[in-house]
């Protein structure tokens, strides 16, 4: 693809803290090369409002190469951006054309407070895995790698699973701002493997109590996550986690270690 | 642990909503086979008799507490939902993606359910709640045929009917997906199947209730 350089109007969210009120601010920038990431772009951005003596834009990123899930914004109505199975920092400014402009917003959900500008606090997540997304183990010598054999298609869909980077994307698209395919790519990792066994009576219901807890909303499988989502999670990953929670509430409701 | 704490979680209440939904689609099923009697256009013989059961059966006069009971359950449940869920976003995008990643009416369920309900107020006052009134005072039934035939002689109650029967279409196009979901079964062997025999039956069941008050309309069945 040709490169080429182009000028753009930015409107970004700007918040002091979750206790004050936001707003939009409008911003130009020129020069923005059509292979430069989204980020580098803002970079180019705060580095301007810098030389300027003006306050940059807060935002969260760390690995630049979509694995992090750092990297929130919700770009022009779409969780990062409008490229599918992608993340902020992995947009590139070819999406766009000279003149464009982009409205720039943090995730929006109660359960996720602005810190500043366009980043949120998403220790809620931290929590929910708290609350169940684990596995207990005997410490001791490393096991044979092969002791305990496991199908390769529940091996794969584990794996796949276990790919959630933990962005927040499915809660910020989520029109009740539910943190349900999250929630559910976790219990699903644990639970299709052996080592997930000893708590899986109690894993499902624990973890969702917590994410109601954390006043996140609940799940009426609309499906907007997992069109967002930037890796793929699917549905079904919430149709094995309430398989999880059904099957603990027939057999295991009064296992030990269930909160609430 | 009770089962009422697993009831009362996020995922509770979806299976409330979800086993409380199926419960009325199973209840459109008996409804509309029921009501299609009226198709074989003999002046209401066959479908009087049918209604007739369904007016004095014990076992069916006693489900329909639990269908009275359920329907309460699932609005009442549906609306907190919807309410809930709305306030868990404070600050709404200026932007939002729309029909992009999702699609309207599995966002306006609520919505949908409210026309619908609306829709029943008027269908049970127009004849549910005379006919057990009618019960009640006289020991008999109302020819519910000849009720019919007179309702829908009446053009905007038709234009009701038949908005009635869109919203629900609509509403069950997610609902009859979203139930199974729920209940663990939406895999990638079984989601096809349940989505296509969801959509064929959210398009057919009311399509059949729509042509009741229109061909009375059209006094095709007289
Ligand atoms: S499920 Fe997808 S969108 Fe949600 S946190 Fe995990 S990676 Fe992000
Ligand atoms: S910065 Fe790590 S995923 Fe974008």
């Amino acid at each position: 693809m040709q490169h080429y350089n182009m000028n753009l109007t930015l409107k970004v969210w700007k918040q002091k803290n979750s206790k004050t009120k936001g707003a939009f601010e409008s911003y130009k920038v020129s020069n923005i090369s059509s292979e430069m990431s989204f980020l580098e772009m803002f970079d180019v951005l705060n580095e301007q409002l810098v030389s300027e003596g003006k306050e940059p834009i807060a935002f969260d990123h760390d690995c630049r190469e979509g694995i992090c899930g750092m990297c929130s914004m919700y770009i022009n109505g779409r969780a990062h951006g409008p490229w599918s199975q992608n993340t902020t920092c992995q947009l590139h400014m070819r999406e766009y054309k000279d003149g464009d402009t982009i409205v720039v917003e943090p995730w929006r959900a109660d359960a996720f407070p602005v810190i500043k500008d366009l980043v949120v606090d998403r220790s809620g997540f931290d929590r929910i895995i708290q609350a169940g997304g684990y596995i207990s183990v005997n410490t001791g010598n490393a096991q044979d790698a092969n002791a305990l054999p496991i199908d390769k298609q529940k091996a794969d869909e584990s794996f796949a699973a276990a790919s959630c980077i933990g962005c927040g994307a499915c809660v910020a698209a989520c029109p009740n701002a539910s943190a349900m395919l999250f929630v559910s790519a976790k219990v699903s990792h644990l639970a299709l493997l052996p080592q997930g066994d000893p708590e899986r009576k109690t894993r499902a219901f624990n973890m969702v109590n917590q994410m109601d807890t954390e006043g996140f909303g609940s799940c009426t499988n609309i499906g907007a996550c997992e069109a967002e989502c930037p890796k793929g999670i699917s549905l079904e990953n919430i149709a094995r986690l309430n398989r999880e929670y059904i099957g603990s509430m027939l057999s295991g409701s009064n296992a030990e270690g269930l909160t609430n | 642990m009770s089962w009422k704490n697993y009831f009362s979680t996020s995922i509770g209440k979806k299976l409330q909503m979800s086993l409380t939904g199926l419960f009325l689609i199973v209840f459109l099923l008996v409804h509309c086979y029921v009501n299609a009697q009226i198709f074989y256009n003999d002046g209401g013989v066959r479908f009087n008799e049918a209604a007739h059961f369904m007016g004095t059966n014990i076992v069916i006069r006693i489900t329909e507490f639990g269908l009275f009971g359920f329907l309460i359950l699932h609005i009442v449940q549906g609306l907190s939902l919807a309410m809930k869920n709305k306030s868990r976003r404070s600050n709404a995008y200026a932007v939002s993606a729309g029909n992009k990643t999702s699609a309207w009416y599995s966002r306006s369920m609520a919505l949908l359910g409210t026309l619908i309900l609306l829709f029943l107020v008027m269908h049970i006052s127009k004849f549910w709640a005379p006919n057990r009134f009618h019960q009640l005072t006289t020991g008999e039934e109302m020819n519910l045929f000849t009720a019919m035939r007179e309702e829908f002689q009446t053009l905007w109650v038709v234009a009701v009917y038949a908005f009635g029967c869109i919203s629900l279409a609509w509403h069950l196009i997610h609902g009859f997906y979203s139930a199974f979901q729920t209940l663990g079964l939406g895999t990638s062997k079984y989601k096809g199947t349940i989505k296509s025999i969801g959509v064929a039956f959210s398009i057919i069941i009311p399509l059949i209730f729509l042509m009741m008050p229109v061909l009375f309309y059209l006094h095709i069945i007289a």
